[in-house]
């Protein structure tokens, strides 16, 4: 193929053409309330000042971000939960009217040298959680913010009507506007929006524009999701990347904000003003190199981006299928890579920021849409992505284009795939068992595999349909559960082990069931069961690297650490360890592929001017990670009830998935229960499973003992207040917050451990309240 | 617009050249008005056992594809051209040339590269560079996109 060198001006998707009425709809446009600010300029990657908004008293002010801020939380999320503390209560939920909506970005963001540095930090109250969730996304937003003049905005209260907030970095100037006719799903909103704002009918003026929206699935649902925008010049279209978990776009849409729109003035290689331009071009350039040299005979990110996942997850029986029964499946071949890959358009600089060459935001192009309101029209899908294919694989979906088109309709109607695939999954078991049936989902058979209806419950979704399941489906697993529970139509504990969802978020899409860190990796997290904290299957499971629950402890301490730190700092984790040097496994530590956290060190010093070390990095996290945890526990959650993990994700909770994987489980029975071959023989799969079932709940607990003591937390899972202290967290007030939170804990006898020690076995400390002593 | 068909190229014969690098400071001349050359300037000349060889770029334009902000051009001559005021400084480009001929000096952000002007062919007094015109259909490639290893 040798298509490549199309001049700019000269490349077409074939994608459906839209004309707007533009004029008319800014016509519309009526301000509400407006801002002037001194524009100003970007110091060693700070712009030093962060944007307050409230929708509800009209009120817009700029807040200092001072050098104490910046040491105890870096930037990024960081500064996200400084803000939040400051503004909301322990009783505020997703939808009260001071939740806060933050997006962030970090000092190392809007860099263009180094892959993978245009990420924005969104964090809010979350609609399934109740707690914080923050959510990471690519596009131009990011970077746009601070090259407008913040490190961060921050939203608070509700608009009357449909809202769009412009920050203009061109003319100094916030302008919140009604925004009556713009339409509300993402792929068109984000497209009028683009050539609204941007100053000249040129693509270079428009790639000066980045939209935020959630579209009618968000208004809808818990599972709302932001698309950030990234104008292409090449698709003269406005891609967009997913800050997908925890429903940022439900809270968007109950705030009636139908878009944020940044735009800039002019940006380059320089805008961050970094101390050391010459070390930071050097440290990208070398990645860059070796992302050329590497990338595809190790990941292949640049050819088909996360999507090579999923041949190998179905190699290793880790690939969900059918609500997470099975880690692989006999038709999973036909969603391997190279299917996508036929569809992908080639030779593009696939960034979903400027800069970054591992390109792996993969788009289809000129997509003929099946089913729903845009039936017949050509379109651009951003993706897939692994996860999305990994929930075609658990709702049994197996052709290609299907997740194409549960890809486009999740994006354009503002929902999250992940959440979306996993918990219709779910329903999908149910449906299997009788649970659920027609009558019950309004009509709609969802039976696995079953694509039609899959797609009919999103537009349902996103039209606001009454029915009485389309309305509880959207808010998720957990809410499903209790439902079902309440109807009394199944076996609590079947529903309750068979639904993967813990905080009530939904799972994402790896198969857990024999690597307990991982388990701990999805369980023993902030915001609930997502795998951007820690991803220690292949440690744990293939390379047997970490036996002890101590070495287990150790990772779960280090890893979440430091793929926080991304996000303090507004970065993308992938180009971390989805390409690694040439020599990265002689090295001591191949795991934490020691070259690149030497890059990040570098890179943070040449942008910030600092002097870090690889250990400060680490601190920096622990500071917010510490903080995040501390603050979960003021709203009354993060404890050890709330790192509850579903059955499924430990073991099989059928009769069919032990029945599948009928040697393993012996073997596993045999080697760590010290069954004789004999009972083995003798036992019902009943029985076994049984056996299985209480020997994994305890392995659990006993490994959450060990990392809550390694983290520095009570048993209960409270960061107590003597490790705020060494970390230099001295507010007062959270202190005071965490000795009342275990005090109270001691006096319900939750101070203890959780796992049954045995003779030979210890608790990670026999002294009580060992952390008095620290 | 016209496609070009033809582009320059530097041609060298080692043979006439005394390594006297009249042709860098030349073109650090063009690229950052600089007598230092090296590396400052977009054509290197380098030992090469007893003789010296060049390294500059040949215009195949593999880099064309890597820009994310359509820096990168062939103009109407053909020349593969970074445009400085577009360029967002990324390193793209210079990361990916298979051959480094894209370069970057420590005085700005931006990369530079040849632009054929022939400033280093009327510098050298020996004749050892000479501009050749070429088929851009013979030269060009695009960048690697292949699934797995090629």
């Amino acid at each position: 193929m040798a298509e490549g060198q199309i001049p700019i001006e000269e490349y077409d998707t074939g994608n459906t053409k839209h004309k707007w009425d533009l004029k008319k709809i800014k016509l519309a446009h009526r301000v509400l309330f407006n801002y002037d600010y001194k524009k100003g300029k970007i110091e060693k990657g700070y712009a030093n000042r962060t944007l307050y908004i409230n929708l509800s008293t009209k009120e817009i002010k700029e807040k200092k971000v001072t050098e104490e801020m910046k040491k105890k939380f870096t930037g990024g999320r960081g500064f996200g939960l400084k803000l939040l503390w400051d503004s909301i209560k322990p009783s505020t939920r997703w939808n009260s009217d001071e939740n806060e909506l933050i997006i962030t970005t970090g000092p190392l963001c809007g860099s263009t040298q180094y892959p993978g540095s245009g990420k924005s930090l969104c964090l809010t109250i979350s609609p399934a959680t109740d707690i914080i969730c923050d959510s990471n996304v690519g596009g131009f937003f990011g970077p746009y913010l601070k090259f407008a003049g913040f490190d961060a905005i921050e939203i608070q209260g509700k608009a009357k009507h449909d809202c769009v907030i412009l920050i203009d970095g061109e003319k100094g100037k916030i302008s919140i506007e009604t925004a009556p006719l713009e339409e509300t799903n993402s792929h068109l909103i984000n497209e009028q929006l683009t050539h609204l704002y941007a100053t000249e009918d040129t693509d270079k003026s428009r790639q000066k524009i980045s939209v935020v929206s959630a579209g009618k699935g968000a208004e809808n649902s818990f599972w709302g999701c932001l698309n950030f925008s990234f104008y292409d010049i090449r698709r003269k279209v406005p891609r967009m990347k997913q800050a997908g978990r925890g429903g940022l776009g439900t809270v968007l849409r109950d705030k009636n904000i139908k878009a944020i729109v940044a735009k800039v003035e002019k940006f380059d290689g320089v805008s961050n003003n970094p101390a050391d331009p010459v070390a930071l071009a050097k440290v990208g350039t070398k990645l860059h190199r070796e992302i050329r040299d590497l990338d595809r005979y190790q990941c292949n990110m640049r050819a088909v981006g996360t999507a090579h996942l999923v041949e190998i997850m179905d190699e290793y029986d880790l690939l969900p299928t059918e609500n997470y029964r099975f880690g692989s499946f006999p038709k999973a071949s036909k969603i391997y890579s190279p299917e996508f890959y036929r569809y992908f358009t080639k030779i593009i600089p696939d960034g979903c920021w400027h800069g970054c060459t591992m390109a792996c935001a993969k788009t289809v192009d000129g997509f003929t849409v099946m089913t729903g309101p845009y039936k017949g029209q050509k379109v651009t899908v951003d993706g897939p992505e692994y996860e999305t294919c990994g929930c075609g694989a658990n709702m049994s979906l197996w052709d290609p284009l299907w997740i194409l088109e549960f890809n486009f309709y999740c994006d354009t109607y503002g929902l999250d795939t992940i959440s979306t695939g996993t918990a219709i999954a779910f329903y999908m078991e149910m449906y299997e068992y009788g649970i659920l049936n027609k009558d019950r989902c309004d009509g709609l058979e969802l039976c696995f595999g079953n694509a039609d209806a899959a797609l009919e419950l999103l537009h349902r979704i996103a039209k606001g349909d009454k029915g009485e399941f389309i309305q509880i489906a959207g808010k998720g697993i957990r809410r499903v559960k209790d439902w079902i529970i309440k109807k009394d139509w199944g076996d609590p504990q079947l529903v309750e082990d068979c639904g993967m969802e813990s905080k009530g978020l939904e799972y994402s899409e790896y198969v857990t069931k024999e690597s307990l860190a991982m388990q701990g990796g999805y369980g023993l997290t902030l915001k609930g069961p997502q795998h951007d904290e820690a991803w220690l299957i292949f440690m744990d499971m293939v390379n047997n690297a970490i036996p002890t629950f101590a070495d287990k402890a150790e990772a779960l301490h280090y890893f979440p650490m430091w793929r926080t730190w991304f996000g303090l700092n507004g970065l993308c984790k992938l180009p971390w360890n989805d390409v690694e040097p040439a020599n990265n496994a002689e090295t001591d530590d191949p795991a934490k592929v020691p070259e690149h956290v030497q890059n990040y060190v570098d890179y943070q010093n040449a942008v910030t001017g600092w002097k870090v070390d690889k250990e400060e990095l680490i601190l920096q996290s622990e500071r917010c990670y510490n903080w995040q945890r501390a603050m979960n526990v003021w709203m009354g959650r993060g404890r050890r009830k709330d790192d509850w993990i579903p059955y499924r994700s430990m073991g099989p909770v059928t009769e069919v998935e032990y029945s599948s994987r009928k040697e393993r489980y012996d073997k596993f029975l045999i080697e760590e229960l010290e069954l004789s071959k004999k009972e083995i023989k003798n036992k019902s799969i009943k029985e076994k499973m049984k056996l299985l079932y209480n020997y994994r709940q305890d392995q659990y607990q006993k490994l959450a003992d060990a990392v809550y003591y390694r983290r520095g937390w009570t048993p209960n899972g409270v960061p107590t207040p003597q490790k705020m202290k060494q970390l230099g967290m001295d507010d007062p007030k959270m202190l005071k917050m965490l000795q009342e939170k275990i005090d109270e804990d001691d006096k319900a006898g939750l101070n203890i451990w959780g796992g049954e020690y045995k003779k030979g076995e210890k608790p990670p400390s026999i002294q009580p309240k060992y952390w008095e002593k620290w | 617009m016209e496609k070009p068909k033809t582009v320059k190229i530097l041609k060298h014969y080692p043979e006439k050249c005394d390594g006297g690098k009249l042709c860098e400071i030349a073109c650090s001349q063009v690229h950052f008005k600089s007598d230092e050359g090296g590396e400052k300037s977009a054509i290197r000349i380098l030992k090469d056992g007893n003789s010296f060889k060049m390294h500059v770029c040949d215009q195949r334009g593999l880099c064309l594809d890597m820009c994310p902000v359509g820096a990168l051009k062939r103009r109407k001559n053909g020349v593969v051209w970074l445009d400085k005021e577009t360029c967002i400084g990324c390193q793209a480009c210079v990361g990916f040339c298979p051959i480094g001929a894209m370069r970057k000096s420590k005085d700005r952000i931006e990369p530079f590269k040849c632009i054929a002007c022939g400033a280093c062919v009327r510098a050298c007094p020996n004749g050892a560079l000479e501009l050749v015109e070429v088929k851009i259909d013979d030269i060009r490639e695009v960048v690697y996109h292949k699934q797995g290893a090629d």
